[in-house]
């Protein structure tokens, strides 16, 4: 290795430039990992809830050392309108038995623990620094610039998230688009962890995962979620960008009320809120993806648009460990033939056809389109509330049989079976 | 809970302040000719404002999340980067 050049140079020390860190300096291979935040996760923030499956094909049993909150047993799904809600809980004990389904947790801790394990398998962890631009010489990356130094290397992995400023200028892809991407914003919310135990019906370690689509939002495409800490609340939005630029609601008042529905209110009194967080998620799956390599250069993670959001279910930190992963090993088999351009770092996406990331790409191409139907966060939440709240309302009127009720809640509710219908097909195929 | 307003939620929140850089700067003359102002309600820390039909923007209080960058129709209005390294916002939970 000369002084001034690196093998790989990884920018963002999230999950995905982290792990793809620390299995390149396992391979005994030189590379450097930049974090512009003082300590990685400084600037990170996400739901809260990571599935366990691909850190522990990883790092095996992670969980006895890193800083996790709790292990989710019970996924619980609620329809809001207003003073209506309507909810299905479903609990599996097996989820919080080894090897954990999924542990909840908080960025700032998490990722500066996965940055010191490969930081302890040999990679160089510089953070403080931005990096601002790739250097190109005849049309391959070989470095990066950032203030006005600059760092050379064989290849680059743009690792740096979702708002990726290396991906555009790299020229892998052109500007994103609000059609593309949601508006995160969260609170944490502390409590002490016997009151959190107490109101979510938990054992000292489990926890819970709550998702609502509804009136929260406002009618626009998005949900809410909360996820139970140790003793704390994550509690949080997240909403389509190109709705947020016809929005007429501040972000704040959305998220203030969404707090105080009535099904949520109970959970979180008393709390403090402690950090106010936000971010940008990547929505729209392949079809936004960029070019995932050039001479030179790699990209994974949210960079890449490796996230799916279905509103019952958020998945970006397994799948940024995963492509995280793919780019290593893609890393690994370019160094064993000296050959970083296109053509040997192609394998990349052979590996992440055979690592399980395309796959649920794949699977879920259809979902973003499925998720703009406005329906989904209009008239079905108010259908369902309405049909069930008359259902369990008795006021000694005549009872209307189900059929007769759920006909008339359709044509009250501006919708037709023939939306339903259609909604429920789409709805079955692509999620 | 009471509801909160932003500034108590943003006093939450731990900054580095970047006394000798802005790391968003707006150019005036494009907004003025911008129509729906979208930036108002979508920046989730309510820094753009509007005073006197013109729009008001100081990045300190900025959570780096993009949506402004993202969202903003004009092109030419935002200069947009992220805080020099170690400035900025420094999540403690996350
Ligand atoms: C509101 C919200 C809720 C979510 N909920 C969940 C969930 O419950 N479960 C789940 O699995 N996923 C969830 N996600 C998605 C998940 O957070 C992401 O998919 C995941 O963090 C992607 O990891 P990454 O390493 O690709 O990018 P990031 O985690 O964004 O990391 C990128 C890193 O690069 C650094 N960086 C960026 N630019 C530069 C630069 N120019 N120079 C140096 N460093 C730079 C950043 O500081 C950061 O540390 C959620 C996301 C959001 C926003
Ligand atoms: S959306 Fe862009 S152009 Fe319009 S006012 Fe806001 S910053 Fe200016
Ligand atoms: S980056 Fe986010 S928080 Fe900062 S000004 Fe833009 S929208 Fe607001």
């Amino acid at each position: 290795m000369a002084e001034d050049k690196f093998t790989a140079i990884i920018v963002g020390a999230g999950p995905a430039g982290s792990t793809a860190a620390y299995l390149l300096a396992e391979q005994g291979i030189d590379v450097l990992l930049i974090e512009r935040g003082e300590t990685p996760g400084c600037k990170n923030m996400f739901g809260g809830r990571m599935y366990s499956y691909a850190l522990h094909r990883i790092i095996p049993e992670f969980w006895e050392e890193a800083p996790l909150e709790r292990q989710i047993s019970r996924e619980v799904i609620t329809m809001l309108d207003g003073e209506k809600s309507t909810s299905i809980s479903c609990q599996d004990e097996n989820w919080a038995k080894p090897p954990y389904h999924s542990f909840t947790l908080l960025r700032a801790e998490f990722d500066a623990w996965l940055a010191a394990k490969a930081e302890d398998a040999g990679a160089i962890l510089a953070c403080g620094i931005r990096v601002d631009d790739v250097i190109m010489e005849d049309n391959r990356i070989i470095g990066i610039r950032a203030g006005d130094d600059e760092i050379l290397a064989d290849v680059v992995i743009a690792a740096d998230g979702a708002n990726s400023i290396i991906t555009e200028k790299a020229g892998l892809r052109s500007k994103l688009s609000p059609a593309d991407l949601a508006t995160g914003v969260k609170e944490v919310i502390e409590l002490p962890a016997k009151t959190i135990e107490e109101r979510f019906n938990l054992q000292p370690d489990t926890g819970a995962a709550h998702l609502y689509a509804g009136t929260c939002t406002q009618g626009m495409s998005g949900g809410g979620f909360l996820y139970t800490n140790k003793s704390s609340i994550s509690l949080g939005l997240v909403i389509k960008a190109a709705e947020l630029q016809k929005n007429q609601y501040m972000l704040v008042d959305l998220i203030e009320d969404f707090k105080n529905q009535p099904s949520i209110a109970p959970l979180i009194s008393g709390g403090e809120v402690v950090e106010y967080s936000a971010h940008l998620v990547p929505e729209a799956g392949i079809s936004m993806a960029p070019r995932l390599f050039s001479d030179g250069i790699l990209v994974t993670g949210d960079a890449a648009g490796f996230c799916i959001n279905l509103g019952y279910l958020v998945r970006g930190m397994d799948l940024a460990i995963a492509s995280g992963e793919a780019a290593a090993m893609s890393v690994v088999e370019a160094v064993k033939k000296n050959d970083f351009s296109a053509a040997s770092l192609g394998i990349y996406t052979d590996l992440l056809v055979k690592n399980g990331v395309w796959s649920v790409m794949e699977a879920y191409r259809r979902a973003p389109q499925m998720l703009d139907t406005e329906r989904l966060y209009t008239s079905y939440p108010t259908l369902l509330n309405n049909l069930l709240a008359d259902m369990f309302t008795i006021d000694g009127s005549p009872p209307i049989n189900l059929i007769d009720k759920l006909r008339q809640e359709v044509k009250n509710s501006k919708t037709s079976f023939i939306n339903l219908a259609g909604d429920a097909w789409k709805g079955g195929r692509s999620l | 809970m009471k509801k909160m307003n932003m500034q108590q939620l943003l006093a939450c929140d731990k900054f580095e302040v970047d006394d000798e850089e802005h790391h968003i700067v707006l150019n005036k003359e494009v907004c003025r000719s911008c129509q729906a102002k979208p930036c108002i309600y979508a920046c989730p820390a309510g820094l753009y404002t509007l005073k006197d039909g013109e729009i008001n923007f100081d990045d300190a209080g900025c959570l780096e999340c993009g949506t402004c960058r993202l969202i903003c129709p004009q092109e030419g209005a935002l200069s947009w980067h992220y805080p020099r390294g170690n400035f900025g916002v420094v999540y403690r939970y996350g």
